[in-house]
């Protein structure tokens, strides 16, 4: 859990002159009692979360159900990815559930052996990829272009793509994946050695960025970090990575379609923090009119942040079809796409468009995620799962509204 | 900004920093703007007033680019020059400060300050460091103190750091005439008098300063020249230490007597 939280954990944003442990502390409580909460809360529910279900079975925590956990939850989160950007822009995207079924028909179509146009592995995951990321711009170009309401056009999308689907697989019910590539996605685990290689990978590429960040705001002297933070930073973010490696290696070993998701993690919030792309889609969510007045051109943002969750839908629905071999009827149903807004809410993205990270998609989903395997490692059913998940979600959206409502009275 | 203090406030008579002549602006059957003259000098703070629908606003659209004249002629330093968009505005060193502000509420002060031109490298990497120190050192020239972290969210600002924060996006680049729209309006005492201050230096450093408002008494405080319009015309400019508080408000309310029209004169009581 924490893991990747650190791992995106970037440097929080300027701390003044002032840096001792003390005046960081009482800075970042201020800023939390102004409605500023970010993923706090998520992160605390998320330890009483998992302390109750450890504590009513002691199955919760074991090698076998962690990696199972992080297998089960890959797909959810990197559809939640692209949630989080459109939601960023205070836009919903209600496609995401079919348009990932739709991604993996067409992996599933491509690879079969007998079809006049088969395209295996690789090749054919980032066909499946372009073909969401166009629908995706397809959809948010009534949006953006013609100004249609997003709910309006995706709820259409969410029809529409579930009919192609229910057409395109046909009579048949189901289509099997053969291709070992495809298959592995979601069903490889690293060998050991090579899991210790990805964590030693993992912490000298975080070790690198957070020293170059300190040297670089040394250097323009705006403000000197507090080296303690630092380090306590660095061996946190070892701990965790050699940890979760050692804790996964007791059971299958780390699953390759975490190691997907972490990376995707680290690139869009790169995106989201460190560019001038991900700066506009903020200002746009914050205030669609100061940004178009600041020269940036609202609708282009628009028409690439649809196509982000097009293609992060794509390739969560890819994560899904390796993960039963197979594509069926029901491939984009269910509780995909509620899983994947969810995530992100209740990972601390507003509904009101402007504040969010990235690392909500994971935090969010390994709330919805270890609630599910925890109500059915106490052989509950899902009438429970269901409840409790919508209780989470409406405290989530209550807070943010509440939160919401705090950072407007702060100013005046 | 080390390019505006670089042409002093000059004395004596000069060339205006920025000048129309004979700017006419119609909306279908309204005439808007009828045969309108307006001249703003470096080192000045030129108040622009006039009742509603004097065209005020629509002047300022027009010197900005977001509406084009019908007729009439810009120049600046005295060079002929026209302005086709936003863009010529720009270009031109023409920042407008407008009343309902333009800030994202959602970002901090240095990503308001460098929102839609930020520092990156050719990666699209954002130079935080760079955008950070320069944000504080032009808030510093400014003698903007009040705001206590530029990494806090303009959300959490009050109405007068959030001008300040609008003031200092529009001088930060190379600007040599700033328009101010109603900068005032929503603000408390206190914090009209940093505003006010604020206007007053933005115009020692070298700059032009045209500053919109309907409130007389912020005017008289830190504007040295005042233009009025009426009904779309030259009512009158005054320089403000000749003129008294009445004067410009019978300016405003019946224009100046010699060229008082026909029209209008039965609305002129009631303002009186």
């Amino acid at each position: 859990m924490t893991e990747a939280e650190l791992a995106i954990g970037a440097p929080p944003p300027a701390e003044r002159n002032e840096n001792s442990v003390g005046a960081i502390a009482r800075r970042r409580w201020e800023s939390w009692k102004a409605g500023d909460v970010g993923v706090m809360p998520v992160v605390i529910g998320l330890i009483i979360i998992v302390a109750f279900f450890y504590s009513q079975n002691s199955n919760f925590l074991t090698a076998g159900n962690f990696t199972n956990l992080m297998v089960q939850m890959a797909g959810v989160t990197t559809i939640a990815i692209g949630v989080v950007f459109v939601l960023l822009l205070g836009e919903i995207d209600l496609s995401i559930g079919y348009v990932s079924g739709i991604a993996g028909v067409v992996v599933a179509k491509l690879q079969l052996p007998d079809g006049s146009w088969e395209v295996k592995g690789v090749a054919a995951i980032v066909i499946a990829v372009i073909v969401t990321a166009l629908i995706g711009l397809f959809q948010g170009s009534f949006v953006a272009i013609i100004g249609v309401p997003s709910f309006v056009v995706t709820l259409a999308g969410l029809l529409f793509w579930q009919g192609v689907i229910l057409y395109s697989i046909g009579d048949q019910g189901v289509i099997v994946i053969d291709d070992s590539l495809i298959n592995n996605v979601a069903n490889y685990f690293f060998s050991d050695t090579v899991g210790y290689i990805i964590a030693a990978i993992a912490v000298a590429l975080f070790a690198l960025s957070t020293l170059l960040g300190v040297f670089s705001r040394r250097r323009h002297g705006i403000r000197s970090d507090n080296m303690i933070v630092v380090a306590l930073k660095l061996i946190g973010f070892t701990v965790v990575a050699f940890g979760a490696i050692w804790w996964a290696n007791k059971e299958r070993g780390f699953p390759v379609a975490f190691l997907m998701v972490i990376v995707l993690l680290v690139f869009w919030t790169w995106v989201a923090e460190r560019t001038t792309f991900g700066r506009h889609v903020y200002a746009v969510g914050g205030n669609a009119e100061a940004a178009r007045r600041a020269g940036i051109n609202v609708r282009n943002i628009r028409l690439i942040v649809f196509m982000i969750s097009g293609a992060m839908a794509g390739l969560g629905g890819v994560i899904f079809a390796s993960r039963l071999n197979s594509v069926d009827l029901n491939a984009g149903g269910g509780t995909i796409l509620l899983d994947a807004i969810a995530a992100a809410v209740i990972g601390g993205t507003s509904l009101f468009g402007g504040r969010g990270r990235v690392i909500s998609a994971l935090m969010g989903s390994l709330v919805i995620a270890t609630v599910a395997n925890g109500i059915d490692l106490l052989g509950y059913s899902s009438a429970i799962k269901f409840m409790v998940t919508g209780a989470i979600l409406l405290a989530a959206v209550t807070l943010d509204a509440v939160s919401r409502r705090r950072l407007e009275r702060a100013g005046r | 900004m080390t390019e505006t203090m670089a042409t002093p406030s000059p004395a004596g008579v000069v060339t205006p920093r920025l000048e129309t002549r004979g700017v006419s602006k119609s909306f279908g059957s309204v005439l808007a703007l009828d045969d309108v003259d307006f001249e703003v000098r470096a080192g000045e703070v030129m108040a622009l007033v006039g009742d509603n629908g004097a065209g005020k606003s629509t002047l300022i659209k027009c010197i900005a680019g977001i509406y084009s004249m019908d007729e009439g002629e810009v120049y600046s330093d005295g060079q002929k020059v026209s302005i086709n968009g936003p863009k010529d505005a720009a270009r031109l060193g023409i920042e407008v400060v407008y009343q309902d502000l333009a800030l994202c509420d959602n970002l901090d002060v240095v990503q308001n300050m460098y929102l839609g031109r930020e520092a990156r490298d050719i990666l699209f990497r954002l130079k935080e460091p760079v955008m950070e120190s320069r944000t504080a050192e032009v808030l510093r020239g400014l003698s903007v103190t009040t705001i206590s972290s530029i990494r806090q969210q303009v959300a959490s600002l009050s109405g007068g750091q959030r001008q300040s924060v609008a003031i200092g996006r529009a001088v930060m680049w190379n600007s040599r005439i700033v328009i101010l729209d109603e900068p005032t309006a929503a603000l408390g005492v206190a914090q009209t008098r940093q505003v006010l201050d604020l206007v007053k230096r933005l115009a020692e450093q070298g700059l032009a300063v045209v500053l919109i408002s309907h409130n007389l008494h912020d005017i008289f405080e830190a504007a040295d020249r005042i233009t009025v319009l009426r009904l779309g015309r030259n009512a009158a400019v005054f320089e403000r230490r000749a003129v008294t508080q009445q004067e410009v408000v019978h300016a405003i309310t019946a224009g100046v007597p010699t060229k008082v029209p026909g029209v209008g004169a039965t609305e002129t009581e009631a303002e009186a």
